[in-house]
């Protein structure tokens, strides 16, 4: 696909009270380009909930509804439940942060996936609560810092797109702020399918992760060519790596060293040799259990080691 | 009783069933063209979910339902299909509305117009499953219309009465109709089960999210539109105690049926001393006014049916000329009191001088007897934590 091929019509009106360099609005304008008009949008609390103005007025240009923190997954099972009654069409999609996928908003994540409900969650993760002024989350890597964790995380985080993985669901995907032509392709394979859809985006946060606001295009591809974040799509089952992941995984490309990624980001500064290390085996161990290359193939099954 | 008056009651007489404050609620929800149910099982009102779930697998029901995984998400999934158009319904008790709670308050801001059925229990721990009316009253500032209703037909009646009332423009609020868990719930009673297609439209909402027309719900609103939306939802408390007539005049055309929203009178026109309570132990009640009534004992009831919006007004007006008044709760506010002797004085305050005593009774499930009740009037003990057989 071409990038001229994108949708022309803006569904994010400018003029947001997003941050300078904001992933989530990057990313949501993108996301909503994909989706077309008739898209109901459920937010819980999340930066969104924020930058999408105040009343009267919404930059957003299509229904929104937000919601209480735990509860986006349930609402959008609602709505959708109803337009289905009405004979409505129309996409429900779910637009929430970590904290509302990983952690509070978990159990109705969990249950709107294991009853089927036709709808898509995405979520754009951060690797913290943001809005509340970056605490730490069930997203947070090990070792970076955040005003619960003045001295780097002690635990790795926990991958919520493997968890949907296990739930069984038609399509399962990740993508990254840093490969918007990526996400807008994922977004619409998505909405050829029907059931229940997750896609995740890493979103690096300038003020939270400590860089400068115009790197979060470049941070969003660091992170994949170091292998702290993988790409990869599943599709009924057939899960294959993306992008650069793939090609990283096809030896096409060589993995960058993490320190290149890690050392441009103030939440990392206090690491030392054995920290990083750390994320190092990390990164090992996430590859080795995700992927098992077959040779010349570029379809990779997911495989537990 | 008029001639078509009396041929509508045998008509009706047809549909008489016998069943359950569980199973009635069910059907309430089937027969008020209830679109939307998520729901989440909790002792007793789980047989409420059961028959749903049946209904609609067997096609008797035309709805959606959403097996969810918790209560906080069933009352999410309900504002969600409100918000887009649906009339939806929920049912639950106990620990299942306090786990909804934030979702209590969600739904008022939002003006989604949802009835849910309360099966009253305890909440723990420890574990009790008995009727206490604890779990409702204890969400009294969440913006909920609350009905407490005294038989299975009440239950019947006031779910469709209540969807009536909370989808009139001029009112929008959520609201619960209430019933005390296995005295209601599990009892069998005889229950006319009254065609309500004249009554209850399909759901036309007054608002919903639209495609064509799309407006963002629930964003920020600064302290000027807070407080507004806050004052609106005020009003329409008063507005719905104001709109409850019409809407008993509306039931009564269709089911011949004089079933109150509001409250009832029982034997208070002469009356020196008044009972005053809700729910089940207001049936049982009646049957001590009754019975004191024969041992010349000048007694009425007040059965208080809407606690919220509270019909301060008339009640105030109903006991301007008693003295003496026991107020009979089945439920706890701890560190004050019983939450309806609580409503009874603030809102006769500043009347002329009454004697307004407390009575805490069946907390936990205990067993109110018309001797409880008797026995309450003559005693001083405001905690009766035995059964009076």
């Amino acid at each position: 696909m071409k990038i001229s091929e994108i949708e022309q019509e803006e569904f994010l009106l400018a003029g947001t009270s997003a941050c300078h360099g904001c992933p989530s609005s990057m990313c949501l304008r993108i996301v909503l380009k994909a989706l077309g008009k008739r898209t109901v949008l459920v937010v819980p609390a999340c930066c969104t909930s924020v930058y999408m103005g105040p009343f009267p007025n919404s930059a957003i240009k299509v229904p929104v509804f937000n919601t209480a923190f735990a509860s986006a997954a349930a609402t959008a099972s609602g709505i959708k439940a109803s337009l289905e009654m009405q004979e409505i069409e129309g996409e429900v999609v779910v637009w929430a942060g970590d904290g509302g996928t990983y952690d509070i908003g978990l159990q109705a994540l969990s249950g709107a996936a294991e009853r089927g409900d036709d709808i898509i969650f995405i979520c754009y993760n951060n690797e913290i609560y943001s809005n509340t002024g970056i605490q730490r989350s069930g997203a947070t890597p090990f070792g970076a810092w955040t005003t619960t964790t003045w001295t780097g995380k002690k635990e790795h985080k926990k991958d919520v797109a493997e968890l949907m993985l296990a739930h069984g669901i038609p399509y399962v995907a990740t993508a990254s702020t840093g490969y918007l032509k990526d996400l807008y392709e994922k977004v619409k394979k998505a909405k050829k399918i029907k059931g229940f859809r997750y896609i995740e985006i890493l979103a690096p946060c300038p003020p939270g992760w400590r860089f400068p606001m115009d790197k979060t295009v470049m941070m969003g591809r660091l992170a994949v060519e170091t292998g702290m974040w993988i790409l990869f799509e599943s599709v009924n089952g057939k899960t294959r790596l993306t992008g650069v992941s793939n090609q990283i995984a096809l030896g096409r490309r060589k993995m960058k060293d993490v320190r290149e990624y890690i050392k441009l980001q103030g939440r990392f500064d206090h690491l030392d040799e054995n920290e990083i290390a750390e994320i190092e085996n990390y990164i090992e161990r996430k590859w080795r259990r995700l992927i098992s290359a077959e040779e010349g193939s570029d379809i990779l099954m997911f495989k537990t080691v | 009783m008029s001639r078509s008056e009396m041929l509508k009651s045998n008509s009706m007489l047809q549909d008489v069933k016998i069943l359950t404050g569980n199973e009635v609620a069910a059907y309430a929800a089937r027969n008020s063209k209830v679109r939307v149910v998520a729901a989440y099982p909790i002792t007793p009102v789980t047989p409420v979910v059961e028959t749903i779930s049946k209904m609609v697998e067997s096609g008797e029901m035309l709805a959606r339902f959403i097996r969810v995984e918790s209560e906080h998400s069933a009352l999410a999934a309900c504002i969600g299909a409100s918000a887009a158009g649906s009339r939806a319904f929920t049912a639950t008790s106990s620990h299942g509305l306090a786990y909804m709670h934030e979702m209590l308050h969600w739904a008022t801001n939002a003006r989604t117009p949802i009835v849910m059925a309360v099966a009253n229990r305890a909440i723990g721990p420890g574990w009790n499953i008995w009727a206490d009316l604890s779990d409702s009253l204890s969400q009294r500032d969440a913006g909920w219309m609350q009905f407490y209703c005294s038989s299975n037909q009440e239950i019947y009646d006031t779910i469709a009465m209540a969807y009536k009332l909370a989808e009139n423009e001029k009112v929008l609020l959520p609201s619960m109709v209430c019933y005390d868990g296995f005295v209601l719930s599990h009892t069998s009673m005889p229950v006319q089960l009254t065609d309500l297609d004249d009554f209850m439209p399909e759901y036309d909402a007054v608002w919903r999210l639209d495609f064509d027309d799309p407006f963002t719900h629930g964003n920020i609103l600064p302290p000027e539109n807070f407080a507004e939306l806050r004052h609106n939802i005020q009003k329409s408390h008063d507005k719905a105690l104001k709109l409850m007539k019409e809407v008993e005049k509306e039931f009564y055309e269709v089911s011949g049926r004089k079933t109150t929203l509001k409250m009832e009178e029982y034997r208070l026109e002469d009356a020196e001393i008044a009972i005053v309570t809700m729910g089940a132990i207001a049936s049982e009640a009646k049957v001590a006014v009754d019975s004191l009534r024969d041992k010349r004992v000048n007694v009425g009831l007040l059965r208080v049916k809407s606690f919220r919006p509270f019909p301060e007004k008339e009640i105030k007006r109903v006991l301007d000329d008693i003295s003496k008044i026991y107020v009979f709760d089945r439920a706890l506010s701890p560190g004050s009191g019983g939450p309806l002797y609580q409503e009874i004085k603030s809102a006769l305050a500043f009347t002329q001088e009454k004697r307004i005593m407390p009575r805490i009774v069946g907390i936990g499930g205990i067993d109110v007897t018309k001797r409880t009740i008797e026995r309450a009037i003559f005693d001083k003990k405001i905690w009766i934590k035995e059964v009076v057989a």
